[in-house]
């Protein structure tokens, strides 16, 4: 055991001396492949950090939302619909939800505007996000002007404003009292923009969604399951994209090392000539490329992915958050949570150990079958 | 469902893996059709160099084989939220018919290259090449399986459609859309039980024998294979039940997961260990005769033995730890 031991380790120290010798034609393939490792570990640490923000958003969103289609689009819900739902075995509460958006013209934003007599307890007040604080630079106590349907002007008295670590979530909010939200919108009474079923038992969320289904054959009951369901569709769909995006890089990288790994120079082949003349066999040398490949490929993963943490986690993915996060004019400014798992690191090793391994195993069986003579001799 | 970034790895690896695979092949059969040891010609002198290269490559081939079949394992218990009513990686693989084949194909492909790999280190430490031919037509039973299984493996990426939410939910609920059982058939726990031990005994017996004795290796590796085959089962049918302190969930997977100390993957590479090495001692067992095998293939197969033993014994203990610990009784 112990030989065995020491031949791996002997071969190891000759492959890193060697390796150092060639300083320049290894540090330019150890820096195309942290590029490409940097890349892609990015992107998967930021699709999943993504994923991740979605569900624990989600958590405490309401089990079921049940909305009302007319001929295909959604429309306003009756409150009579909330007391017969409520009436569903099964069902611990109802609740109809006035929401909207409002545009506003000055600086070209949407508002998420909710009804809350909870939180905004007085008429014409309201508790708005810090998104919309920032970009109307406005404070506590300050007048926000919104125009009604009427035309008319609606003074809200700002409360609070949301704490930042909300942002994901309440960036463009602004929650004023349901009386306030009726007047903006000129919205009818007796109806509202949808309900939130609270199910006490979540293995009874489909049998009441489908008696719901049954009951008001004009209503959409939507899940928070099948939300999340519909989000992690999302991320990964758009996670394969920029994979296949980023599978040309990849593809020349690979193209690259082959070429590295093909083209032997002179030196080189003389170094496995002399090598094979004093004894070494060609399942040494073969173990002495199978070291190198491990040495650099360990290097640039190791580096990569410490690299695309920083990228991620501390400056937020600026190469990737346009393509990957959306846009709007009031974007949360948020700072995605470290989650790194075994799991993505699996991943990143099958997109790009993998491929280079594959790639370089013929030429280094190549070079390790070379004749001693020939070798020496060019 | 392709465009998802550990789909496209593992296709991507079970691509590289097929093309690997079918140059390997190629190398192959040329070696089988040309091969002549006694000839010192400049063909002769290539296929020698190329057995090099097909071993490489098979090695290669094992290593990326072992690892995607937990990636694939991990990759079905992430997407089973996609589904509606899958609670883990057990549902996510009924999504469609092609993820259980796939899942036994890489089980069995990572046997087959193993015991491939085993005959190989013994044919290399003969001097004569002497199971050059064996070797090299096991290699083409290979090949078409590690094919077959990325053409699977493409299907069931490519056949799993998300059931997210449609623009008229009605249609998820009006019909009894099927929803995905996390459970496995299990066999009854007490025979399974008695089964799973006097298997690993009786294979403790036969390769304690064969080991002291040098006889007896055909039966110790059928025994060895039965008792993978039992254990699989006993894991499934009572062994999982004691780490997830619940008498009806007989998942094979959940074990993989952080809640119970990623204990499965020490269970299952035992287990996959054990029984590569077990199958290779009675692959080895009819080669002893080609020529200067009889030398080379005993002392090579009483280790292989040892490491069965120690696998097993090792899959035993954690099992036998867990049901002599667990909070969970059964009568």
């Amino acid at each position: 055991m112990n030989i065995v031991f020491e031949r791996h380790l002997n071969i190891l120290d000759f492959t890193l001396s060697s390796l150092l010798r060639r300083k320049g034609k290894n540090l330019s393939l150890l820096t195309m492949y942290l590029m490409v490792i940097f890349m892609l570990a990015s992107l998967v640490f930021f699709v999943t950090a993504l994923k991740r923000e979605a569900a624990i958003l989600l958590r405490d969103a309401p089990d079921m939302v049940v909305q009302r289609l007319v001929a295909g689009r959604q429309d306003l819900v009756p409150t009579q619909y909330a007391d017969s739902i409520a009436s569903i075995r099964g069902v611990n509460g109802v609740r109809p939800r006035l929401w909207g958006y409002y545009y506003d013209g000055l600086n070209g934003a949407n508002y998420t505007i909710v009804a809350d007599d909870y939180m905004a307890s007085s008429p014409e007040s309201a508790v708005i996000g810090n998104g919309i604080a920032r970009s109307r630079s406005m404070v506590v106590g300050d007048l926000l002007p919104l125009i009604s349907y009427d035309k008319a002007p609606l003074m809200l008295q700002i409360r609070s404003i949301l704490p930042s670590e909300s942002d994901l979530m309440a960036a463009d909010l602004i929650v004023i009292t349901s009386e306030d939200f009726r007047t903006l919108f000129k919205f009818p009474t007796g109806l509202a923009t949808d309900l939130a079923v609270d199910v006490g038992n979540p293995k009874e969320l489909a049998t009441v969604a489908a008696k719901i289904a049954q009951q008001f054959p004009d209503s959409r009951p939507i899940l928070k399951s099948e939300i999340l369901r519909t989000y992690q569709a999302i991320f990964d769909w758009r996670g394969g994209m920029v994979v296949i995006i980023l599978a040309s890089a990849l593809l020349s990288f690979v193209i690259f090392a082959w070429d590295k790994a093909t083209g032997l120079s002179a030196e080189e082949r003389k170094e496995i000539g002399i090598l094979k003349s004093i004894g070494w066999s060609t399942s040494d040398v073969l173990l002495l490329k199978f070291w190198e490949g491990v040495v650099i490929s360990l290097t640039a993963f190791l580096l990569g992915v410490v690299l695309a943490y920083g990228h991620v986690f501390f400056l937020s993915a600026p190469l990737f958050a346009q393509a990957l996060k959306g846009w709007s004019v009031i974007y949360p400014d948020f700072r995605l949570s470290p989650n790194v798992d075994g799991y993505q690191l699996a991943v990143l090793f099958f997109l790009t150990v993998v491929p280079y391994t594959a790639a370089t195993v013929i030429p280094c069986w190549r070079a390790a079958t070379t004749d001693p003579d020939s070798a020496m001799r060019s | 469902m392709i465009m998802h970034p550990a789909a496209l790895a593992l296709l991507a690896t079970a691509l590289l893996v097929s093309g690997m695979g079918v140059h390997a092949g190629y190398q192959g059969m040329r070696i089988l059709a040309k091969w002549d040891i006694r000839s010192g010609s400049e063909l002769q002198l290539e296929l020698e160099r190329k057995t090099y290269l097909v071993s490489t490559v098979m090695s290669n081939i094992l290593v990326f084989q072992l690892m995607s079949l937990f990636l694939y394992i991990y990759t079905a218990d992430s997407l089973y939220p996609l589904f509606t009513g899958a609670m883990c990686a057990a549902g996510s693989l009924n999504a469609n018919s092609f993820g259980y084949p796939v899942l036994s194909l890489k089980v069995l492909n990572f046997l087959l290259a193993g015991v491939w790999l085993i005959v190989n280190y013994a044919d290399n430490k003969g001097y004569d090449y002497p199971l050059i031919k064996i070797k090299y037509e096991l290699l083409n039973l290979l090949i078409p399986l590690l094919m077959l299984e990325s053409f699977l493996l493409l299907g069931y990426f490519a056949g799993i459609k998300p059931d997210i939410i449609t623009s008229c939910c009605g249609s998820l609920f009006s019909h009894e859309s099927g929803s995905f059982s996390g459970e496995i058939a299990a066999l009854p726990h007490i025979p399974m039980k008695i089964a799973f031990f006097s298997g690993i005994a009786l294979t403790f017996v036969s390769g304690l024998f064969f080991f002291f004795k040098g006889r007896g290796g055909t039966l110790f590796s059928v025994v060895a294979i039965l008792t993978f085959l039992v254990s699989a089962a006993a894991l499934v049918s009572f062994v999982c039940l004691y780490f997830y302190e619940l008498p009806t969930h007989h998942c094979p997977f959940c074990l993989l997961q952080k809640e119970y100390g990623y204990v499965g993957y020490a269970m299952y590479a035992t287990l996959l260990g054990g029984g590569v090495a077990g199958l290779g001692t009675g692959v080895l067992m009819p080669l002893k005769k080609h020529g200067s095998m009889a030398q080379i293939i005993p002392p090579l197969q009483r280790r292989l033995a040892l490491v069965t033993l120690f696998c097993y014994l090792l899959f035993t203990l954690i099992a036998s730890w867990k049901m002599y610990f667990s909070a969970l009784r059964m009568g």
